[in-house]
């Protein structure tokens, strides 16, 4: 593999409240690259396309294998995560944004802190007693039944299918779809399905699943493949049972 | 007096385990981290966590699963701690289980186990080929749980910059970094607990870990008379896919399933693998080791590598041409596509490039730090550590603990493999459970922390940031660093010698006086990520000399440190009974009377100052040398 110049179009903003700008590069660089690895190599020496030196790049990233979620970008108009992004499969100039719908921290770096409160509103976790051992064995969970969560296990808040969501927005209060899948996995789990009610009420309220629309870009852009609308379908469906039981039956 | 609070620093299994069990015992925690915390490096592990279940119908124990840990670290590990961790395993991951940890199952709807590197039985419980993920959830989630009932309080992109140690040196709090704003802050707190995790970049990009595992915030506590222990102790792990970025593990499957390592017998040989014949590939593992061939242990697959590359000249790739070929194409499609379709899909996902029609280039890559800071223990009446002790997890300043990847107990966790989730975890909670016993010990007048020293360690850290900010020599960090890794990787790596490790000593003097005239390249004071990278890097260039200097001084070789000028090899041929095999005998006795030792490092400003430390070897003690023939 030879290295050659690959065109880099950043999209750069120096503070939360200061005006975005963009910048060119081009790198030396072969098409095993990926976006973080390119990302580490510019900063080695962070001249423009006309011979600028600027400020090294900021942006996050972690474990490099896509399992941290910390390195989401919108890459030529798709969120996903940048360490995975392989240079050989983009179209050059690569264009590099920071993810949508989340505020600017600086350049490509963003504050997803409203995914973890979206988490805290839906309660997802299970309620134990105590960190310690109870001396209990497991619950029995069968194969299959483990297989449909594992998937929803595998969530890394990386915020994409937030990003790509026509609903969720700095001005909607929509939880979004990775909060909403946890209510499916958290209602699942034989302890968890205890505060079921609670989360369901949570997510029936102002901001919840209601305000889907259903639009499906959420899926197609998960990185870990999360059946995040065969979830809102279940959740749907759970909702609907917890309204009637509101209304006529024993909670 | 207002109730005593605790600062945990660090938010991988090992803090947030510490956290859990403080905040239950009803004492307020904060918790400190570079980043969120789920996006800690834990979660990177796949391969899984053991606990000896039995559910195999093998017969296994948990005195075999102490054995089995103990001979991996070669003798190094305390063993009571070991064995405290081997028998509570069970109840850990029991604990996991209920907080929703999505364990694969058997038909049965049971835990299913399997078998795991270093060990005959079934003992290693998974989570998908994600298992590292699904345990920190499961501890994120309960902290999140507890934040939401204001019992813990995060700080996310904040980093740990010191200790402040009263006029006692008893650690009162720390001083630490707003990443966004770059403030610089004191804390207070009745004890503090770090749980940083690893040092693997030392030998960045050339190492498996996150690019936050730098060990810089344990090497902030070794400068301020924390001892590290054992820290020539690094696993490389064999196969290691190349990237520029990092290096992706291969699970050592690849080789066990049939995969072949070789490298073309003429030095710098460009052709296309494919291209060369079979009469020009030098299998060289299969040659020399006739009997495992391609299954040999790790150390001897990642010493082979080394000596083909860096010896013999025959490695592949540029670089130097360090890396080798892992060959999976000879293989059947559809088998290798069913038994390893996991690790083809991490290949193609980041090589570009399919594994089964192109081989693989992999290198050996740093992959965990066995040493760390030292930590203390009690040993209870029945060989273990006595439950509840504020002694357990004690680093030797008064009211620090250090629990995870960044302690040194539990050596040979890693060399066993899914060990280290466990004493990630396990370490944690103790830890947590000594800091609830070291509160409830402290005195109720204790005196307070006079405010000048706060204010100065805070003035003396935004110094330090002005100078950094000041700078305007010839190198950035960045390159600082990449030179780091080249030299640690060449230097310090996988095979040692003392004229090396002595000239890597020297190298790193230099490193350290360019890194003081670095240039950022950059004054924002808003997130301005070269200050902190400059900052952990000088710390991470003080780690790299504790580890070199502990080589340099360790002539022996003992599990991931190997010096071949002082091998002891078993007579060939001859057994017990034989002169020759007695005289191997009485050498093994000596040298493990000389070196079967924990060595700590204490900080000095000449560099590190080495001595060693009898480890308690009460419950499997090493009286015959190990003989696999
Ligand atoms: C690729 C790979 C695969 C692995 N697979 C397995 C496996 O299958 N089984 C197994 O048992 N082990 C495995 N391991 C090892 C295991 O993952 C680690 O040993 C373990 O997760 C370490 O956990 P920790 O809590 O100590 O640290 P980490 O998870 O690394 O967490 C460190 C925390 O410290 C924080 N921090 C660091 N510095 C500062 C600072 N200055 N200020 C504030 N916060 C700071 C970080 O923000 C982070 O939250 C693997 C390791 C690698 C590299
Ligand atoms: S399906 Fe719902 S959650 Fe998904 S993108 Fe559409 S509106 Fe958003
Ligand atoms: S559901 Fe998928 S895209 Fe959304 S945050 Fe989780 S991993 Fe990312
Ligand atoms: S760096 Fe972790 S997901 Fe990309």
């Amino acid at each position: 593999m030879t290295e050659q110049p690959i065109h880099l179009r950043i999209r750069r903003q120096d503070r939360p409240d200061s005006a975005p700008y963009w910048q060119e590069f081009a790198i030396p660089g072969r098409s095993d690259h990926n976006i973080v690895s390119l990302l580490m190599a510019l900063r080695e020496n962070p001249v423009t396309v006309s011979g600028q030196r600027v400020d090294p790049v900021v942006w996050e990233h972690n474990c490099m294998e896509e399992v941290c979620g910390a390195c989401a970008l919108l890459i030529n108009g798709v969120p996903r995560p940048s360490c995975s992004a392989l240079v050989a499969e983009l179209e050059q100039p690569i264009r590099l944004e920071p993810l949508p719908k989340f505020p600017v921290v600086r350049d490509l770096l963003v504050d997803r802190r409203r995914i973890d409160q979206g988490l805290k509103q839906v309660k997802a976790w299970i309620k134990i007693d105590g960190v310690w051992d109870t001396h209990e064995g497991a619950p029995r969970i069968g194969p299959s039944e483990w297989a449909a969560n594992y998937l929803y296990s595998r969530c890394m808040s990386c915020g994409c299918c937030m990003a790509a969501c026509p609903q969720f927005g700095t001005d909607s209060d929509f939880l979004g779809p990775a909060p909403l899948a946890q209510v499916r996995l958290m209602n699942a789990h034989p302890t968890g399905r205890y505060d079921k009610t609670e989360r369901l009420h949570a997510i029936m309220a102002d901001g919840g699943l209601s305000d889907c629309g259903n639009a499906q870009n959420c899926v197609r852009v998960c990185p870990k493949e999360i059946p995040l609308t065969t979830a809102i379908g279940e959740l749907g469906r759970q909702t609907t049972v917890q309204l009637l039981k509101d209304i006529f039956g024993p909670r | 007096m207002s109730k005593p609070n605790v600062i945990v620093i660090g938010g991988g299994l090992g803090g947030l385990w510490a956290t859990l069990r403080i905040a239950h015992a009803g004492f307020p925690v904060e918790l400190f981290s570079l980043f969120e915390v789920k996006r800690s490096h834990s979660v990177c592990a796949q391969g899984g966590i053991n606990a000896v279940l039995d559910s195999k119908g093998q017969h296994d124990s948990i005195r075999q699963h102490i054995i089995d840990t103990v001979k991996g670290g070669e003798y190094l590990a305390n063993q009571p701690p070991v064995k405290a961790m081997c028998e509570d395993a069970p109840g850990l991951i029991r604990t996991f289980e209920r907080m929703g940890v999505t364990f694969s199952r058997t038909s049965e709807g049971l835990l299913d186990q399997r078998l795991f590197g270093g060990v005959k039985n079934k003992r290693t419980c998974f989570a998908g080929a994600s298992t590292g993920q699904q345990l920190l959830y499961g501890v994120d989630q309960q902290v999140r749980r507890l934040e939401s009932e204001d019992k813990v309080v995060k700080h996310e992109w904040w980093e740990f910059l010191s200790l402040l140690l009263d006029a006692d040196g008893v650690c009162r709090g720390i001083v630490a970094m707003d990443l966004k704003s770059l403030e610089v802050r004191a804390f207070a707190a009745d004890a503090i607990v770090v749980a940083s995790g690893g040092m693997g970049q030392l030998y960045a990009p050339k190492s498996t870990t996150s690019t936050n595992s730098t060990g810089a915030a344990a090497s902030r506590c070794y400068r301020q008379g924390a001892w590290m222990a054992n820290a020539e102790f690094f696993q490389f792990h064999p196969t290691a896919m190349m990237g520029h970025d990092k290096n992706r593990l291969m699970s050592e499957a690849a080789r066990g399933e049939g995969g072949r390592i070789w490298v073309p017998k003429t030095p710098g040989d460009r052709r296309p693998p494919k291209t060369i014949p079979e009469s020009e590939r030098f299998y060289f593992l299969e040659e020399f080791f006739p009997a495992y061939g391609n299954t040999v242990a790790r150390d001897e697959a990642a010493r082979a590598i080394w000596t083909v590359t860096r010896q013999m000249g025959l490695g592949i790739g540029g670089d130097g041409g360090d890396r080798v070929y892992l060959d999976l194409t000879h293989l059947d499609a559809a088998f290798i596509g069913a038994r390893l379709g996991a690790i083809l899909e991490i290949y193609r996902k980041f090589a570009g490039v399919d594994p089964m029609t192109e081989p693989m280039e992999i290198f050996p890559a740093a992959h965990y730090g066995m040493g760390g800071l030292w930590v203390d223990f009690e040993r209870s009446a029945d060989g273990g550590i006595q439950p509840d002790s504020p002694r357990n997890h004690a680093t030797n300043i008064p009211g620090l603990y250090a629990c995870g990847e960044c302690d040194y107990a539990y050596h040979g966790a890693n060399r066993l493999g899914a060990n280290s989730l466990l004493s990630a975890s396990y370490s944690g909670r103790i830890a947590g459970e000594s800091v609830v016993s070291y509160l409830k010990g402290l005195a109720s007048d204790g005196a307070s922390l006079a405010p000048e020293i706060p204010q100065a360690e805070v003035a003396r850290q935004q110094a330090i940031n002005a100078d950094l900010m000041r700078a305007d020599g010839a190198d950035t960090p960045y390159l600082i660093q990449k030179e780091l890794g080249a030299l640690m990787t060449a230097k310090v790596g996988v095979v040692r010698s003392n004229p090396e490790l002595e000239s890597a000593v020297g190298e790193l003097q230099v490193l350290r006086d360019r890194l003081r005239n670095a240039r950022l390249g950059e004054s924002s004071t808003w997130s301005n990520q070269s200050l902190a990278f400059a900052r952990q890097l000088g710390d991470m260039i003080e780690l790299a000399g504790v580890v070199a200097r502990g080589a340099l001084a360790r002539d022996e070789c003992r599990g991931a440190h190997y010096k071949p000028a002082f091998r002891i090899p078993i007579p060939e041929g001859k057994f017990a009974g034989d002169p020759e095999f007695e005289t191997y005998r009485a050498r093994w006795h000596a040298n493990n009377a000389q070196w079967l030792k924990t060595t700590i490092a204490e900080h000095t400003e000449d560099g590190p100052r080495l001595s060693y430390q009898e480890v308690d070897l009460s419950v499997y003690p090493p009286t015959e040398p190990r003989d696999y023939r």
